[in-house]
Formats: structure tokens, C-alpha cells, sequence
């Protein structure tokens, strides 16, 4: 009994801080809501270029590295090592270092300031776990069942749309799953990639909710902030928590 | 490289009339799958790398033209105070988290190691935090601190533990106090399941064979679990520790760097330099700095991690 008391104490302290978060956004009603709402260019623009940004990561992350998972599990090509080397170097290298000439080379090539920099960006930081994931999970799947794709007259890009990535379908959700957590609560990279109001990411919007220069700081609508942005990942990792937790054992880890 | 590459893939195929060789025509596909992941790493991470290097090499404004000053971005990071203190800070600050998430973690992860009823209800509470963007945990613990609004000064006074309102991120103690606890409550869950995954990975026969033996719980946990355990912790120590020194956000959010710099970290001195002094240069050495020592550390985590396992 005194084991569960322990348990049920120290769960009490890990939930209070998003219980109260919840219970103090609705206080007034929807009042917080309402005014994060009208906060700077209008939650509704934060929330679509957030949507945007994940939606492009996740289906951008799920693209290049599906393609090249295959690549590498099933086929044999020049630098191909060389080329896995430096994608998973991309691990060593710290986030934050780059970001500073990723600035400077978005803004020679157009897309400085640009939800799709910043989603191309995401993508980069996550390709070296998801290609790994991918690479597994096509090496993983007999060949023969390529084989008799190819031998019913299918060329190698039918066989994958049309019989592999069928197959590799939890190692997808896996990555898409990380992919969304990481470009919709990221906000380090948006802070720097993004100069103009109108494309802020929540993240960074409602934190900027913390800095208005004059007037008080509106502590109800900055925790409606944070409902907006938690809820969808409490969510989707409760719904999804089987693929991350196998996700984070096959070396999902990026801290 | 990329783009070379296909066009050889291509070039070979349409020469050669006869039934193409298996392995370079298998090879040319190869690169074409390989192709989007080629350009991504190549535009958007080795060309960063060496452009970091070249803006370390000039006085490189935020507005206006670049201009080659070697080496006097080097020469500038030892007469900066607020960089060196922040490398004393983040390392005082990485010491301190690294110890505390990891005896937490672990006593979490043994808790609820063993399968019991309701315990995937408490893994899941332990964890949920983690689910949460660093951000929002960085902003909810800014309200939930706060004097006026928050709710732990009433609780805490209402328990009888403090007097008056404790001034969270007032002082610099307090406002690292703050900050690790934000840290811990984030990130413990996290590295429980990292821990988790390693506790499972104990046989059974093992425990039951110490038991047979005679030995008692601490001897087991000492002679047993903690050596077992050594590859996963070391995995842990290395996660934490190169987190923590790049910590940005919950400074930059939760304390702003305050009070008097006080929290300033080495990865906000590179952003105050870029972006509140205008001075990339500055910052591209700063990070160069940074970038090699972290690299220098991670080779060395990885040489001890392999030979403990």
C-alpha cells in the first residue's frame, strides 16, 4: 500500500503543473481563449503556419527518408556509406550551431523568413533517426516479396509505392510521430528563421506574449497559449504511445 | 554530387544499348532514391558547416558587407566576460541537471520497473510531461512561478512551508533552482523509459539466481542492476549532459538570463551576439568553438561507451 501512496504522490506532482495549466486557461471561461485570439496577428495565423510547418515536415521527413531508407536497405551504390556516414553525423553536429549560417544560406537562396526554410530545416534534423528507422524497417521485409512484385512485371518505384510501403507502415507513423513533435513544439529554429510577426510559429508567438513592453503580462491567455500548443501532442502521444516508445528504443534519441 | 551522379546513372544507361549490367543500373537507381536525402544534407547541412567557418573568418554584419578579419573573431572570445561566464554557468548548471535527472530517473524507472496492476497508468503520468513542447513547459512553469497569478506560493504557504511569496527566478540561486526543477519535471519521465528499456533487458535468472544466494535488495541493486545497467546510464549521461549544454529555451523563456546575466548560456551569448549585436561573425566563432568541443566530447562518450559495453 505504501508503494501505490508513493506512486499516486509523485504522479500528483508530474500531472499538477498541466492540470492547473488547463484549469487556470478556462478560468473566465473562454475569455483567455478569446483573447489569445485577437494577440498580435491573431492565433489563427500562429496556429495555421504551425499546421503548415508540421504538416510539410512531417510529409516532407516521410518522403526523403522513406525513398532513401529503400535506397540504402536495397540497394548497393557508390558513396552509399560515405553518404550514411554524413547523414547520421548530423547527430554530432549541436542544433544550435548551425542554425546561424542555416540563417544566412536560407537567405541566399530565397527562403529566409519562409515556413517551407524552416520546414526543409526540420526535416534535415530529423532525417538521420528517421532514415535509420526506415532503413531497418525495408531490410527488415523478405525479398521475395519484392521479388514477385518485380517478376509480376512491376518496375522498382510501383514495388515500393504499391507493396513496401505498405509493409513498412509502423516505422512511418514512428517517424511521422517524432517528425510532428519536434517541428510543431521546436523553438529555438523558428526563433532565428523567422524575423516577421505574420509568420511566427506558436512557439514563438506566445512567447512573445511574455515580452510585450508595455501593459501587464496577461498570465490566463499565456496558459490558454500553452493548452493550444500541449493538447495536440498529449493527445497524439497517447493515442500513438506504443510507436514511440518503440521509436525511442530503436535509438530515437535526440535530446 | 548529387546531380553528377544521376546524370552518370543516366548517361550510362542510354550508351549502353546491350541489357544493361545488374549492379550499375541497380546502383543508378540506388542514387536516385538516395538522391532527395543527398540534397537535404548536402544544401542544408555540409554547407552550413563550411559556411560556418567562412563567417568565423570575417566581420560578418547582420545588414552590409562581409569583410575577411581572420583571426580576430577568435581573438575577441577571450575578452568577452559574459561568454566566459556563461561556459562556467552552463557547466555549473549541466553538472547539477545531470545529477538530479539521473537519480530521479532512476528511482522512477525502479518503481515502476515490475509489472503491476495500474502501473502503466503512473509510467504514462511519470512520462507525459515529456509529450509537452520545451517551450510550453518553459512558459506553463513561468505562470505557475509567478507571484501574483501562480499557485505555488498559496499552496506552499497554505502547507506551512514558506512565509511569504519566494521570489522564483529573483535571485541567481533561486532562479537555477527554478530552472532545474522546470528541467526535471520535463525530462525525468523521459529518461525513465530510457532507463526502462535497459532494466528490461536484465534476465530474470539473474535476480532470482542473487536471490537464491542470499543476497539482499541493496546488494542486488548494487552488484547487479547498476553494472547491468552501465551501457543505459552512460547512454543517459551523454543525452543529459550534451542537452545541457546547449541549453537555450529555458533561459531564454523562463528566466530571460536573469537576473544580472546571472543564467546567461554559452548558446545565448551566441544568440545575443548574432541577433541582439548584429555581429554573425562573432557568433559563427563562438559556435565553431562550441561545435568542436562537442564534437570532441561526443567522440569520447562514444570510445567509453563501447567499452563498457
Amino acid at each position: 500500500m505504501r508503494y501505490y501512496t508513493t506512486l499516486s504522490a509523485l504522479a500528483v506532482l508530474f500531472l499538477f503543473p498541466l492540470l492547473w495549466s488547463g484549469w487556470s486557461s478556462f478560468d473566465g471561461g473562454l475569455e483567455n481563449y478569446a483573447e489569445m485570439a485577437r494577440f498580435g496577428e491573431g492565433v489563427g495565423t500562429y496556429l495555421t503556419n504551425s499546421v503548415l510547418v508540421s504538416v510539410m515536415t512531417v510529409t516532407g521527413t516521410l518522403i526523403v527518408s522513406a525513398l532513401g531508407g529503400y535506397a540504402f536497405a536495397r540497394f548497393d551504390f557508390p558513396g552509399k556509406n560515405l553518404l550514411f556516414l554524413v547523414t547520421l553525423a548530423i547527430l554530432m553536429v549541436p542544433y544550435a550551431t548551425i542554425l546561424i549560417p542555416l540563417y544566412v544560406l536560407l537567405g541566399y537562396i530565397g527562403l529566409q523568413n519562409s515556413l517551407v526554410g524552416l520546414s526543409l530545416v526540420f526535416v534535415m534534423f530529423q532525417l538521420p533517426f528517421a532514415l535509420f528507422m526506415m532503413r531497418n524497417a525495408f531490410e527488415a521485409i523478405p525479398r521475395e516479396l519484392e521479388e514477385a512484385a518485380l517478376v509480376d512485371g512491376c518496375g522498382t518505384f510501383r514495388a515500393f509505392v504499391r507493396i513496401l510501403l505498405q509493409a513498412v507502415r509502423p516505422a512511418l507513423i514512428t517517424v511521422g510521430l517524432f517528425a510532428f513533435l519536434a517541428s510543431w513544439n521546436d523553438f529555438f529554429a523558428p526563433l532565428i528563421l523567422l524575423n516577421d510577426g505574420e509568420s511566427f510559429t506558436l512557439p514563438v508567438a506566445v512567447v512573445s506574449m511574455t515580452q510585450r513592453t508595455f501593459g501587464a503580462i496577461d498570465y490566463g491567455m499565456l496558459q490558454a497559449g500553452v493548452m493550444v500548443m500541449a493538447v495536440p501532442c498529449l493527445i497524439l502521444f497517447i493515442v500513438l504511445q506504443r510507436h514511440y516508445v518503440r521509436g525511442f528504443m530503436s535509438g530515437a534519441l535526440r535530446g | 554530387m548529387t546531380v553528377i551522379t544521376k546524370r552518370d546513372g543516366q548517361a550510362v544507361r542510354a550508351t549502353r544499348p546491350a541489357p544493361p549490367s545488374w549492379w550499375r543500373s541497380r546502383g543508378a537507381q540506388g542514387w536516385l532514391y538516395a538522391a532527395p536525402t543527398a540534397l537535404i544534407v548536402g544544401v542544408l547541412f555540409l554547407a552550413p558547416l563550411v559556411l560556418i567557418g567562412w563567417m568565423s573568418l570575417n566581420r560578418w554584419p547582420l545588414l552590409g558587407q562581409a569583410r575577411f578579419n581572420a583571426p580576430d573573431n577568435y581573438a575577441k572570445i577571450a575578452d568577452n566576460p559574459l561568454f566566459l561566464d556563461a561556459v562556467y554557468f552552463t557547466l555549473k548548471y549541466t553538472v547539477i541537471t545531470t545529477i538530479l535527472l539521473s537519480a530521479v530517473a532512476l528511482g522512477l524507472a525502479l518503481l515502476v520497473q515490475e509489472r503491476r496492476p495500474g502501473i502503466g497508468f503512473f509510467r504514462t503520468a511519470f512520462f507525459l510531461p515529456g509529450a509537452v513542447g520545451f517551450a510550453s513547459a518553459a512558459l506553463l512553469f513561468y505562470g505557475m512561478l509567478n507571484n501574483d497569478f501562480g499557485p505555488i506560493d498559496p499552496i506552499l504557504q497554505a502547507l506551512g512551508i514558506i512565509d511569504e511569496p519566494v521570489k522564483w527566478t529573483g535571485t541567481p540561486n533561486m532562479a537555477l533552482f527554478s530552472t532545474i526543477t522546470l528541467v526535471l519535471w520535463r525530462f525525468a519521465g523521459f529518461n525513465m523509459l530510457i532507463l526502462l528499456t535497459g532494466l528490461q533487458a536484465i534476465p530474470l535468472e539473474v535476480y532470482e539466481a542473487a536471490r537464491s544466494d542470499g543476497a539482499n535488495r541493496w546488494q542486488i541493486f548494487t552488484r547487479i542492476t547498476l553494472p547491468l545497467l552501465r551501457p543505459t546510464i552512460a547512454l543517459m549521461l551523454i543525452l543529459s549532459i550534451t542537452g545541457s549544454l546547449l541549453a537555450f529555451d529555458q533561459f531564454f523563456i523562463f528566466t530571460n538570463g536573469g537576473p544580472d546575466n546571472s543564467t546567461v548560456s554559452m548558446v545565448m551569448v551566441i544568440y545575443r551576439d548574432a541577433f541582439t549585436r548584429f555581429d554573425l561573425g562573432g557568433a559563427a566563432a563562438l559556435s565553431v568553438v562550441l561545435l568542436l568541443a562537442l564534437v570532441a566530447l561526443n567522440v569520447l562518450q562514444m570510445r567509453v561507451l563501447r567499452r563498457s559495453n
